[in-house]
C-alpha cells in the first residue's frame, strides 16, 4: 500500500514535475459517488448558518429574529481583515439567532442564525451581475469577493480577500483541483460540470493578484476532469479572452497528500514553503477549483456564496452522489437525500477518511468548508487496538513534512513539550499517512493533535497566570497607594485643624476635648 | 616585592567587586521569582499565604514545605522539587485537593445581588467590577477561581456560585488517545 517517495524530478509532458518526500499511494474508491453528474439537493425545511465558518473573527448578525430574508441576502458581517460575511442560502424567515452543534468533533455549539425557508427560494432583489467585469480593478474585485463571503474552499476556509492582498508580488497562481483523499468527488464533479466558470473566475483572480503564471493541477487518476479544463481554457484561448494564455493544465502524479497546499507547491514549482511560512512569502498563492467558481459567481452572476458541490459517500450510504447543497443544510438531511444510511453502525465524517473530522450526529449543518460527508463503516472507523511501537522507521519514509512521527510520538507519550518543539511537532499536517502504514497500527495523528492542543492549552495557562501576576501586583500597589493617600489625608487633615485652633480659638477658651486635642497635636509637633 | 603585589592584587580585586556588587546589584531574591513563576498565581491563599508571591518568598525562606498548593496540583509540586532541587512530596491534604476538570469561574446571580461590594474589595485580580448597591458582574476573562468571594464572605445565599468556563471550538482539546473514552470515539 505504501511506497516511499524520494526528491526525484520526474518529466511529464510539457511541464516538468518534481516530487514531495514521502506520501503514500491509496485507494481512491472515487467512483463510489459518480463525478459525473450533480444533484440538487432538495430544499430543507431549516437552514443553520453558523456565524463564524471561516478562520478569523466571527461575523456580527445584521438581521433581527423574525424578519424575512432573501436568498443572498446579508445576515451577518464583520469589520475585521481576517472575515467574511455569511448569507441566506435560501428565502425564509430568521427564526432564531442561537447556539447550535456545529459540525466539529468536540459537538460544541456556536452562535447560528436560523432560518425556517419559505420555498420559494427568492433572489434578493438587489442581487445583479456586475456591470463590465472586465473593466473592474483589482480592488474592487477584491471587494466584491469579501462582500459575496467567498472562503477558501479546500478547507482552511481562510477569506479569500485577505489571501488575495499579499504583501509582495506574486509570480505563480496555483488552482488546486487535485482532490487526493480517497472518496471525495465534488472537485472533479464540479471541473467536469463547470470548467468554464472555473477558468474565467481564475482569469478574476489573476488580475487581482497579477501573476505572470497559472497552473491548474489536476491529480492523474481524473483525466476527465483535466480533458473538460484544458477544453475550457483552448475555447477561451480561441476566444482570445485576456490572460488565458498563461494558464496550463498539469497532471500531478496520484499520491496523498499531492493535494496539500505545499506538496502541491514543491511537486509543480520545486520550490518549499519555508517552514511556518505561508506560499505568498515564495511569490506563490494557491486557491482551491471551488473558490474561483465562487469568485466567477460573485462577480458574473453578482451572486454571493450560498451553495456548494457536496460529495455523500461511503459503505455506509445507499445511494452516493454529489449534490449541489445550500449551505446550512443539516447533514440529516443530505443522508436523505441520498438515500439514507444502510445501516446504525455508521461513523459520519466531514471530509475524507484521511483528515476528515468525526461529526457527533447528524444534526449539525453543512458549511463552506464541507467538501465531503463520508459514512464509514463503524467497525473501520474504530481502530483494533494499538500494539508497542517497534521503531521500524516506516513512518518517518512517508512523512510529507520529512518529520520523524515516531519520535514525535516518543515525546508526545512523555508530554516533553519542548523535545516535540525541537521536532517540529508544529509543521505537522495531520495528513495521517504515518498512522495509515504503522504495522502496530497505532493512532499517531491523535497523538500528534492532542499534544498539540495540550501544548496551546498549556501556553495559554501560562499567559494567563502571568496576567494574574501582573494583576495581583496591580492591586497590591493600588491598595498601597490608597492606603499611603488616606494616611496623608489624615495627616493634612489634623495639620489644618491644628493650624485653624492656633490662629481662631484660644486653647483655654475652647472645651476640655479640644484643649486635650490640642495638647495631643503639641506633643505631635513637638 | 611579592607583599606589596599581593597587597596591590587584593585592593584591585576589592575595588572590582566592590564596583560590581553596587553596579550588578539584584533586587530582590531571584530565587522567589523563580518559584513564583512555576506557582499557578490563583492567588487563592489555600497554601496559608494572603497569595502566590508571599507562598514563594515563604518557599525561598525555607519556610514552607512545597507541597501547599491545590491548584498546582502534583504536577506543580514535581516542578518546585525540580527548580530547588528536593523530592517531590505529596499535596498537603488539609489545603484541598488538586482542582481536576475545566476552568472554573465565578458567576454572580444579577437577580440575587445587593451590591455589598465585599467581593470586589476581596477579589485578588479585580475582576469583580460594580459599585455600592449596584449588581456587580465577573470579568470571566481574569476570574482565577480562587473562590475568595464565595460565602460565607457573600452574604446572600446562591448569590455567587463557581461555574465551569465554556470552552469555544479554538479552546477545545483533542482527548488523550490513551484515555478509554477516546479511543472509542476517535
Amino acid at each position: 500500500m505504501a511506497e516511499s517517495g524520494s526528491a526525484g524530478r520526474e518529466k511529464r509532458g510539457m511541464k516538468k514535475l518534481w516530487r514531495f518526500g514521502g506520501g503514500v499511494k491509496l485507494s481512491g474508491h472515487k467512483t463510489v459517488s459518480d463525478p459525473a453528474k450533480v444533484q440538487r439537493a432538495p430544499l430543507p425545511k431549516r437552514l443553520y448558518l453558523p456565524l463564524r465558518q471561516h478562520i478569523g473573527a466571527p461575523a456580527e448578525p445584521v438581521v433581527e429574529v423574525g424578519s424575512y430574508v432573501y436568498k443572498g441576502q446579508v445576515l451577518a458581517v464583520s469589520s475585521a481583515f481576517v472575515s467574511a460575511p455569511v448569507h441566506a442560502p435560501s428565502s425564509g424567515t430568521v427564526i432564531a439567532i442561537e447556539k447550535h452543534t456545529m459540525p466539529h468533533q468536540s459537538g460544541i455549539a456556536e452562535e447560528c442564525a436560523v432560518i425556517e425557508t419559505d420555498g420559494a427560494d427568492r433572489w434578493h432583489p438587489d442581487i445583479a451581475p456586475l456591470p463590465r467585469p472586465g473593466l473592474l480593478s483589482a480592488d474592487e474585485l477584491r471587494a466584491r469577493i469579501r462582500e459575496a463571503g467567498i472562503v477558501g474552499l479546500g478547507g482552511a476556509v481562510f477569506p479569500s480577500a485577505a489571501k488575495l492582498k499579499p504583501p509582495r508580488a506574486i509570480d505563480t497562481l496555483i488552482l488546486n483541483g487535485v482532490e487526493c483523499e480517497p472518496y471525495i468527488t465534488c472537485d472533479d464533479a464540479l471541473m467536469r460540470s463547470r470548467p468554464e466558470e472555473i477558468v474565467r473566475g481564475l482569469l478574476l483572480v489573476q488580475r487581482v493578484v497579477e501573476s505572470a503564471e497559472c497552473i491548474i493541477a489536476v491529480e492523474d487518476n481524473k483525466p476527465e476532469a483535466i480533458a473538460r479544463m484544458r477544453d475550457a481554457v483552448e475555447k477561451l484561448r480561441a476566444s482570445g479572452v485576456g490572460g488565458s494564455d498563461a494558464i496550463e493544465v498539469v497532471a500531478v502524479p496520484t499520491r496523498f497528500p499531492a493535494g496539500g497546499e505545499k506538496q502541491l507547491i514543491k511537486v509543480l514549482t520545486g520550490k518549499e514553503v519555508p517552514q511556518g511560512g505561508l506560499p505568498y512569502e515564495i511569490g506563490i498563492v494557491c486557491l482551491n477549483v471551488g473558490t474561483t467558481a465562487a469568485v466567477y459567481d460573485a462577480v458574473y452572476e453578482g451572486r454571493p456564496l450560498v451553495a456548494r458541490i457536496m460529495t455523500v459517500t461511503g459503505p455506509q450510504i445507499r445511494q452516493p452522489a454529489n449534490f449541489e447543497v445550500l449551505i446550512g443544510t443539516p447533514v440529516q438531511d443530505m443522508l436523505d437525500a441520498a438515500g439514507g444510511v444502510v445501516s446504525d453502525a455508521h461513523t459520519l465524517i466531514m471530509g475524507g477518511p484521511m483528515m476528515g473530522t468525526r461529526l457527533p450526529h447528524g444534526q449539525v449543518p453543512v458549511v463552506k468548508a464541507s467538501n465531503c460527508i463520508l459514512v464509514e463503516n463503524a467497525a473501520l472507523a474504530d481502530r483494533q487496538p494499538a500494539m508497542p511501537c517497534i521503531r521500524c522507521g516506516t513512518c518517518a519514509t512517508v512523512c510529507p513534512i520529512n518529520l520523524l512521527p515516531q519520535q514525535l510520538y516518543w515525546h508526545a507519550r512523555g508530554k516533553a513539550y519542548d523535545k516535540l518543539d525541537r521536532h517540529h511537532l508544529a509543521d505537522c499536517i495531520e495528513c495521517g499517512c504515518c498512522a495509515v502504514v504503522c504495522p502496530s497500527r497505532i493512532p499517531l495523528v491523535q497523538y500528534f493533535r492532542y499534544a498539540k492542543t495540550e501544548k496551546a492549552a498549556q501556553e495559554a495557562r501560562d499567559a494567563f497566570a502571568d496576567q494574574s501576576r501582573v494583576r495581583m501586583q496591580l492591586r497590591e500597589a493600588r491598595l498601597a497607594r490608597l492606603a499611603r493617600e488616606q494616611e496623608e489625608r489624615k495627616a493634612k487633615r489634623k495639620a489644618a485643624r491644628l493650624g485653624k485652633k492656633k490662629t481662631k480659638v484660644p486653647i483655654d477658651q475652647a472645651g476640655p476635648a479640644t484643649r486635650e486635642m490640642a495638647g495631643e497635636a503639641r506633643e505631635v509637633v513637638a | 616585592m611579592s607583599v606589596i603585589v599581593l597587597t596591590l592584587l587584593g585592593l584591585v580585586f576589592g575595588i572590582g567587586l566592590g564596583y560590581a556588587a553596587i553596579r550588578f546589584r539584584v533586587e530582590g531574591n531571584p530565587l522567589v521569582e523563580k518559584i513564583d513563576a512555576v506557582l499557578p498565581q490563583t492567588q487563592c491563599g489555600q497554601c496559608g499565604y494572603p497569595g502566590c508571591r508571599p507562598y514563594a518568598e515563604a518557599i525561598a525562606a525555607d519556610e514552607a514545605e512545597i507541597n501547599q498548593c491545590p491548584p498546582g496540583g502534583d504536577a506543580g509540586v514535581r516542578a518546585l522539587a525540580d527548580l530547588l532541587g528536593r523530592d517531590p512530596l505529596p499535596l498537603n491534604p488539609d489545603n484541598g485537593v488538586a482542582a481536576d476538570g475545566p476552568q472554573m469561574v465565578a458567576v454572580i446571580d444579577e437577580e440575587t445581588c445587593i451590591g455589598c461590594t465585599k467581593c470586589m474589595q476581596v477579589c485578588p485580580v479585580d475582576a469583580i467590577a460594580g459599585a455600592a448597591k449596584h449588581i456587580h458582574t465577573v470579568l470571566n476573562a481574569y476570574c482565577t477561581g480562587c473562590e475568595l468571594c464565595l460565602p460565607p464572605l457573600c452574604p446572600v445565599e446562591k448569590c455567587i456560585v463557581m461555574a465551569p468556563e465554556e470552552t469555544s471550538i479554538r479552546e477545545w482539546k483533542w482527548p488523550s488517545p490513551e484515555a478509554p473514552a477516546a479511543r472509542s470515539a476517535a
